[in-house]
């Protein structure tokens, strides 16, 4: 259907520049997430491409067509606002309207189309109601079937399911990624949740500061974090990051010594300029291995065990002032003050320079796509 | 890390494109350009005629004036009465109507039988017209020998006054008040109602008595209500005319008149123009000096 | 407050909060019971509270003056001047509050502060003007000052009630492909209607008891209700039951005009002070 291209797009407010220069390049049918914390810029970049905030530089082209001059209606795409902005003074049925009708289609073919939707969305019941009878998940339809009706290009989605309680949201994102996939439409979906981005992107674009930090699917951003910034972003509980100094480098990676006295090698392209330096170990909680070990055995002592059920997030204390996050399936014997020893097994160690940026693998993790 | 939990706050109202900059200022020019020429064409008008000798009904008297017009009117005795009761006029008010309407809110904000109806009765004065609250006072109520407050006076003894002939600036003032207290207590009530329950129970939970409530919640609470209420009734009272003209046509001798009325009394009664512009130039000094503090103030109540 | 107090509390709560609204209103009661009372009962002292009610005084005001000239004037220097101050407030206040720039808040200021003018500074040229413009003493002449009186207060309220209008939805029918017309008419009034029903309900008010234009651009022709109870003033005025049969025909529909919009009216006219 429809691919976004944006050439070095930036954007600036007075005096200051929010967008940076972004460059991405979005393919037909592709489900793209921006994410970054608030403010980095996201909703900004949504509704540049919308047409509602000009481009102050650079070009957006929409199947190959610079549309930067385009008026928002005319560019082909639907929005679904965070506040869902339905209209409230007309019923769900003629929020869905509200776009054909300016777009003077015959009121047989509207009808039509308006109750299919209807239909896949479960809103045949409440079409004569207004949007304030409507629960956040009726709503949350509605500001999508709008969307659909028109039949777009490519869909926006700004910060969609924040208002909704965790249960609903949960739901909701398996609904949209079910949507996707039946109409394949490219779409657009920004949100400062890590989780949503994981769970419905085909492709992730890491957002901070207006600029991009890292564009991969969810699992390369998981696995390969290009820099410090992403590597705490992406995952739950964030990965743990520990001071570092670097021993040794050679063909069997990088050697490094822990604060907690601990040394790793880490499976990095060697670099010998950053022996003596001192560098950042990432491990996530998942990945660190509970009980006594030969390779860089480590002692803490638990300072909080969260019981999930399923797993356990246990807060270990392993130096002065250095807490690291452990999620282990078992653990429901540890409570608070029992002494753990734990490891670091190497394969799953990042290593990130002074400059917070990742030090290469040497093998890449195959990705299964 | 749990980001979903975070709160969103609303989106700034951001100014969208170039485009849309244009069609706003094409969308606000009708108003803006209306107003323009209805405060700058009369005001020049004003400037100049303050210049001259220009009398409506003496044709002998032209030409250019020079500063005689000012000159005359600022060394005039009866203007700087009139500028005294000006401001007597106006804060006088302010303070009733402000203080009042304060402590009226807080009491219509309590709970008792009927309050519905009592505000209503209380708020009503605000919807007549000036002529008719002056006519009503000036004979209804204050007439020296058949009002109500003749009457009054007489049944418990004492001899009723002449409110409008012995203290007429505060008779007027009065009067005023009248008007202008209702809407003081339209406005604050609608403040103190505002205030969230949480924020009133939390303050008794703490023991707050209700002197302290009242100072240290209500108070603050209200603060930029009053802004706007000092603000609106500030733009009325500063040219309070009719009730003057209808109660006391500015007398006994100048002892009522303030600004307001001396420039009709002067443009209108005796004809002279240019001494009437003379003292609307003043007039419109003087409310500018008001209008840049309250500007200000209201300038801060737009920022929150 | 929702404070437990005790029964003697209220009591005496109630009762001063009963007294203080009695004492205020007690002058549009005396008024309105004036009104129906002979020439003779109205003066009467002690003043009577029981009386044979008459419509002599009501007959005697309409044979004297037309009330409804003055009535109809009145009628049609506020509605005109509200609807035309509305229609030009509209785009003036969308575009300020939605199409906002550098200067939109130093307009806004601008604006007030030329409200805060002194119309008596002004009244000679506006006088001279309308003289000479034939517009003395007519209803379109009336019509446009008051206009021009109130606009920046209509401006004003329609901007802080477009204001809590969420710009989203604007934006979605700009998405959904309304030009700026559609999008004020179709998408934006509809939602302002009880903001706009307020606004117009302050204007009618203030024209309604304008005073300083009415007395002295008027005569006889346009002369709204102002004018015609200022002619009832002295020497009438000792006539206390005429004087008040012609002032609750003044009032009274305004009055009752806001009694019924006092909450909607409320909103409008604290400027956003109040949430
Ligand atoms: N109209 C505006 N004027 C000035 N700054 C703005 C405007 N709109 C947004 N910004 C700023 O741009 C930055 C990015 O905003 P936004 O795109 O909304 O962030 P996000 O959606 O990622 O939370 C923020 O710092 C915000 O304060
Ligand atoms: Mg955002």
């Amino acid at each position: 259907m429809a691919t976004v291209e944006l050439k070095n797009i930036r954007k600036t407010y007075i005096s200051e520049e929010i967008i940076k220069g972004v460059s991405l390049t979005i393919e037909d049918g592709e489900f793209v997430v921006f994410v970054g914390p608030s403010g980095c810029g996201k909703s900004t970049l949504l509704r540049m491409i919308a047409g509602l905030e000009d481009i102050t530089d650079g070009d957006l082209l929409i199947d190959g067509r610079r549309v930067n001059d385009v008026g928002p209606a005319d560019r082909g795409l639907a929005m679904v606002f965070q506040s869902y902005a339905l209209y409230p003074h007309m019923n769900v049925y003629q929020n869905m309207e509200f776009a054909l009708k300016l777009a003077k289609m015959p009121e047989a073919e509207r009808r039509g189309k308006i109750e299919a939707v209807a239909k896949t969305l479960q809103l045949e019941p409440y079409l004569k109601h207004k949007p304030g009878q409507l629960s956040g998940g009726q709503r949350q339809r509605v500001a999508i079937g709008r969307a659909i009706v028109r039949n777009p290009k490519v869909f926006l989605f700004d910060e969609p399911l924040s208002n909704l309680d965790a249960a609903l949201r949960g739901q909701m994102r398996v609904e949209l990624a079910t949507l996707h996939r039946r109409l394949e439409a490219t779409t657009i979906y920004v949100t400062h949740d890590q989780i949503e981005a994981m769970t419905m992107a085909d492709k992730i674009v890491v957002l901070q500061k207006g600029i991009i930090e890292q564009v991969g699917s969810p699992l390369e951003l998981y696995h390969h974090p290009r820099n410090l910034f992403v590597a705490r972003f992406i995952g739950a509980p964030p990965m743990n990051l520990l001071q570092a100094h670097v021993i040794a480098a050679d063909e069997q990676g990088t050697r490094v010594k822990l604060v907690t006295g601990q040394s790793v090698t880490v499976a990095v392209e060697p670099r010998a300029d950053l022996v003596g330096t001192s560098v950042t170990l990432g491990i996530r909680p998942e990945h660190v291995r509970l009980g006594t070990s030969d390779v860089n055995p480590g002692q803490g002592v638990v300072l909080l065990a969260e019981h999930l059920g399923a797993l356990t997030h246990l807060h270990v204390r392993i130096s002065d002032g250095h807490d690291i996050i452990i999620q282990t399936e078992g653990g429901d014997a540890l409570t608070a003050d029992a002494p753990v020893a734990f490891s670091f097994p190497p394969e799953h160690c990042h290593l990130f320079d002074q400059n917070g940026v990742a030090m290469p693998r040497k093998a890449r993790r195959s990705l299964a796509a | 890390m749990d980001a979903t939990t975070m709160t969103t706050a609303p989106p700034p109202v951001r100014a969208g494109s170039t485009s849309g900059r244009k069609s706003g200022i094409l969308l606000l020019s009708p108003a803006v350009v209306l107003l323009l020429v209805w405060s700058i064409v009369p005001l020049l008008l004003t400037l100049w005629y303050s210049f001259r000798n220009y009398n409506l009904v003496d044709p002998t008297m032209h030409g250019f004036a020079g500063f005689s017009n000012y000159w005359y009117l600022l060394t005039d005795p009866d203007f700087l009465e009139a500028l005294r009761n000006t401001a007597l006029l106006v804060v006088g008010v302010l303070v009733i109507s402000v203080g009042g309407g304060t402590l009226l809110a807080v009491l219509y904000d309590q709970e008792f039988f009927g309050r519905g109806i009592a505000r209503v009765l209380v708020i009503s004065p605000f919807f007549v017209m000036p002529t008719v609250s002056a006519l009503l006072w000036k004979n209804l109520m204050l007439h020296p020998i058949y009002g109500v407050y003749a009457w009054m006076m007489r049944s418990v003894g004492l001899t009723p006054i002449d409110w409008l002939q012995r203290f007429p600036m505060a008779t007027v003032m009065m009067i005023v008040a009248w008007e202008w207290l209702p809407f003081a207590v339209l406005i604050l009530l609608t403040a103190v109602q505002s205030l969230d329950t949480e924020q009133r129970e939390a303050a008794l939970l703490d023991g707050a008595g209700p002197v302290a409530r009242f100072r240290h919640i209500i108070l603050p609470h209200l603060s930029r209500a009053i802004t706007v209420v000092v603000m609106i009734e500030t733009i009325y009272l500063l040219t309070i005319f009719a009730e003057i003209m209808v109660t006391t046509a500015g007398g006994p001798g100048v002892a009522s008149t303030n600004l307001a009325y001396m420039i009709y009394a002067r443009a209108l009664l005796q004809f002279d123009v240019g001494g009437a512009s003379a003292g609307g130039v003043i007039a419109i000094v003087i409310a500018n000096i008001v209008a840049m503090f309250l500007v200000r103030a209201v300038a801060r109540n737009l920022e929150a | 407050m929702a404070v437990k107090r005790s029964r003697g509390a209220s009591i005496a709560i109630g009762s001063l909060g009963w007294i203080i609204a009695l004492w205020i209103f007690f002058p549009l009661f005396w008024m309105f019971l004036t009104g129906f009372k002979s020439e003779v009962d109205a003066i009467a002292t002690p003043p009577h509270l029981f009386f044979r009610p008459t419509l002599v005084s009501y007959a005697e005001v309409f044979e004297r003056a037309n009330y409804w000239h003055f009535a109809l004037n009145t009628v049609l220097i506020s509605v005109g001047a509200t609807f035309v101050a509305i229609l030009l407030s509209i785009p003036a206040a969308y575009a300020m509050a939605f199409l906002p720039g550098k200067r939109t808040k130093g307009t806004l200021l601008w604006m007030l502060s030329t409200r805060m003018l002194p119309p008596v500074g002004v009244l000679v040229p506006i006088y001279l003007i309308a003289r000479d413009t034939h517009l003395l003493d007519t209803v379109v002449g009336l019509a446009i000052v008051d206009m021009l009186t109130n606009l920046p207060i209509t401006v004003w309220m329609l901007y802080t009630f477009f204001r809590e209008v969420p710009l989203p939805i604007l934006e979605a029918g700009r998405m959904d492909g309304a030009n700026r017309w559609q999008e004020i008419t179709v998408v934006l009034l509809p939602l302002a209607v009880p903001g706009i029903a307020s606004t117009a309900l302050l204007s009618m008010i203030l024209c309604w008891n304008e005073a300083f234009w009415s007395l002295n651009l008027t005569s006889s022709q346009a002369a709204p209700l102002t004018a015609f109870i200022a002619s009832f003033s002295s020497p009438e005025g000792l006539f206390f039951g005429k004087l008040s049969a012609a002032s609750t025909l003044a009032v009274a529909p305004i009055l009752i005009f806001g009694w019924f919009s006092q909450k909607q009216l409320v909103r409008g006219l604290t400027f956003g002070a109040v949430k």
